[in-house]
């Protein structure tokens, strides 16, 4: 498994924190699916610090803490939730996210570049949210990103993945870099389907937290990820237009 | 006889109190607050006694408990039994759905029953009916219980409990976690506004991915918008955005309410544990009664007549998750 920023996940499912019925639930999600890292958004709960008890029981999940800039909608902004996040959590990872439209939360991906290449310039290992768009992927890998994560569909939608050959182009043009799918995740199908694509990590929050039965669906998108994975790993067959028989023909008159 | 010292007077406070002298007990209250008044979270309810709603995204003892506290209140306050109605913009018809398959309760309704229930309301062409669901004021509530204890000889200290208080009953909400070290508080921002171009006689929800309302009528034109739900501890100020979401989703519902005046700015932060349902815990003398988180009204009877159980007759309510007497 790829490495994101020198870290070894164990697992490649990435869960947020928002919307979830109650923290109790919340952490029985996490302890029951066994999700590698929780994303934590700073701007909404956040305002003066003040998240304290709510925050110290994300960092008691015991997992790696993926604090983002949710909400921002201006390099200034991100720029600032970072250093606030770094400081709350105490790590240099950031999931970057700048919005450009409301209805859509679709990236404004100019602003992305900026607000990437201030903060890997101050040190932080961002994880940027952006779009399936390959020359942005690059300009962000320029700008000092060592993963990207592109949308599957605009967030909390539960589409799935709307565009599968540009994320197909997106992995097969940056090979090496670990990618994540990020937003649009509804069905365990889906999250097996990025996998299957080869890509190292899903994640997601709308799809677990507003579930009827959050525990339940964070561990079905656990084994689905699982599922995708491996799957990806064992080089699956090429679809063909004909039937290939799957028990021994010899002796029947199979030219006939 | 024992005297009972209830430490808070807010509504928890409060029913624990009426429930206790209901019972024959001797009660005496304390909170340096003094009456019921803006220094308590309970004074910046909804009042909505909605237990069929709730449950949409909240356990099942939400429903239960809830149920009972319609007739509770009844005995001793102005409820009013009109029911629920729930809405959704057009796009967000999905989260209707969602919402119906998630509780019980209700009957569907299209324009025609909309407009026969709220006809400033029309514009919405399918929605959910909680007939049996009710609400009241939540500042009268607290008056009426309040009155209702003087009435009956309770003496109410306008100051701190002493320390070291035999048989006290701390309802202190937030305050408490000096204590409770696993409360913590959930910011709620609302508003007040005066609008009497529109005419609502029941509490209305709008469904909303990012923005859900609710708009409960306090009778004269006057309305209360709520409530945010923010995992922060800052109740300092309602920010901007929380504003604009507020009046935004209220415009949305009617764009009448362009033209209310606002009243009002109520923020405070609502106690509550990891699973947001309240708690009864007896540690040494005291008996804590706390975590209503946004159930106040809704689940004080029933957190009530838990303390009522435990001190008066040694019973163990399933609110009681520790007793260490």
């Amino acid at each position: 498994m790829k490495r994101f920023y020198g870290t070894e996940l164990p697992n490649p499912l990435m869960l947020g924190t928002a919307q979830y019925p109650s923290p109790a639930i919340l952490e029985r999600t996490f302890r029951e699916s066994g999700a590698g890292v929780a994303t934590v958004s700073l701007r909404r709960e956040g305002a003066g610090g003040a998240g304290q008890t709510f925050w110290a029981m994300i960092r008691d999940l015991g997992v790696q803490v993926l604090p983002n800039t949710a909400g921002c909608h201006t390099v200034k902004e991100a720029v600032t939730t970072a250093h606030m996040a770094r400081e709350v959590f105490g790590t240099p990872w950031i999931k970057l996210e700048v919005i450009g439209h409301t209805d859509s939360l679709q990236p404004d991906v100019f602003q992305l570049v900026e607000a990437a290449r201030i903060l890997t310039g101050e040190g932080f290992q961002v994880f940027p949210y952006t779009t399936e768009d390959l020359v942005v992927g690059e300009r962000l890998l320029a700008a000092g990103c060592e993963v990207l994560m592109p949308w599957g569909a605009p967030i909390g939608s539960g589409r799935g993945l709307s565009n599968e050959y540009a994320l197909r182009a997106m992995r097969a043009e940056f090979p090496d870099v670990p990618l994540v799918v990020d937003a649009g995740i509804g069905l365990p199908s889906h999250a097996a389907h990025a996998m299957e694509l080869g890509y190292d990590a899903v994640l997601l929050n709308t799809a677990v937290a507003r579930a009827g039965d959050p525990v339940a669906m964070a561990r079905a998108m656990a084994l689905a990820v699982e599922a995708g994975q491996l799957a990806h790993r064992a080089d699956p067959i090429e679809p063909r237009d004909m039937a290939t028989p799957s028990t021994p023909v010899i002796g029947k008159a199979f030219l006939s | 006889m024992t005297l009972f010292s209830v430490i808070g007077a807010g509504v928890a406070g409060l029913a624990v109190a009426t429930e206790l002298v209901a019972r024959g007990a001797r009660v005496q209250v304390f909170d340096p607050g003094g009456p019921p008044g803006p220094h308590g979270c309970s004074w910046w309810a909804g009042g909505m006694l909605a237990p069929w709603c709730e449950y949409e995204n909240a356990e099942e003892p939400v429903l239960r408990l809830g149920r009972q506290a319609i007739d509770w209140w009844a005995d001793r306050t102005e409820v009013t039994r009109r029911g629920t109605l729930v809405v959704a913009g057009t796009r967000d018809l999905p989260d209707l759905r969602r919402f119906a398959r998630r509780t019980e309760g209700f009957s569907e309704v299209g324009q025609a029953e909309i407009k026969e229930l709220e006809p400033d309301f029309q514009k919405f062409g399918t929605g959910l009916f909680f007939a049996d669901e009710a609400h009241l004021d939540p500042r009268k509530a607290m008056q009426d219980l309040y009155r209702g204890l003087m009435d009956k000889g309770v003496a109410f200290h306008r100051k701190f409990a002493p320390s070291g208080l035999a048989s006290a009953i701390d309802c202190r909400g937030l305050h408490a976690r000096d204590l409770l070290h696993d409360l913590r508080g959930v910011k709620g921002e609302m508003l007040v506004i005066r609008c009497p171009d529109v005419t609502l006689t029941r509490p209305v929800r709008l469904l909303h991915p990012r923005i859900p309302l609710y708009i409960v009528p306090r009778g004269k034109g006057i309305y209360m918008l709520g409530a945010t739900m923010i995992e922060s501890e800052d109740s300092g100020r309602i920010t901007a955005r929380s504003m604009l979401e507020l009046l935004s989703a209220a415009y949305a519902l009617n764009p009448a309410f362009g033209e209310a005046e606002v009243l009002e700015i109520g923020v405070d932060l609502r106690p509550a544990f990891p699973d947001n349902l309240p708690r009864i815990r007896r540690l040494g003398r005291v008996i804590h009664a706390n975590g209503l988180y946004r159930h106040g009204y809704l689940l004080a009877p029933a957190l009530a007549q838990g303390v009522a159980d435990l001190a008066l007759e040694n019973r163990h309510s399933e609110m009681v998750d520790e007793d260490r007497a």
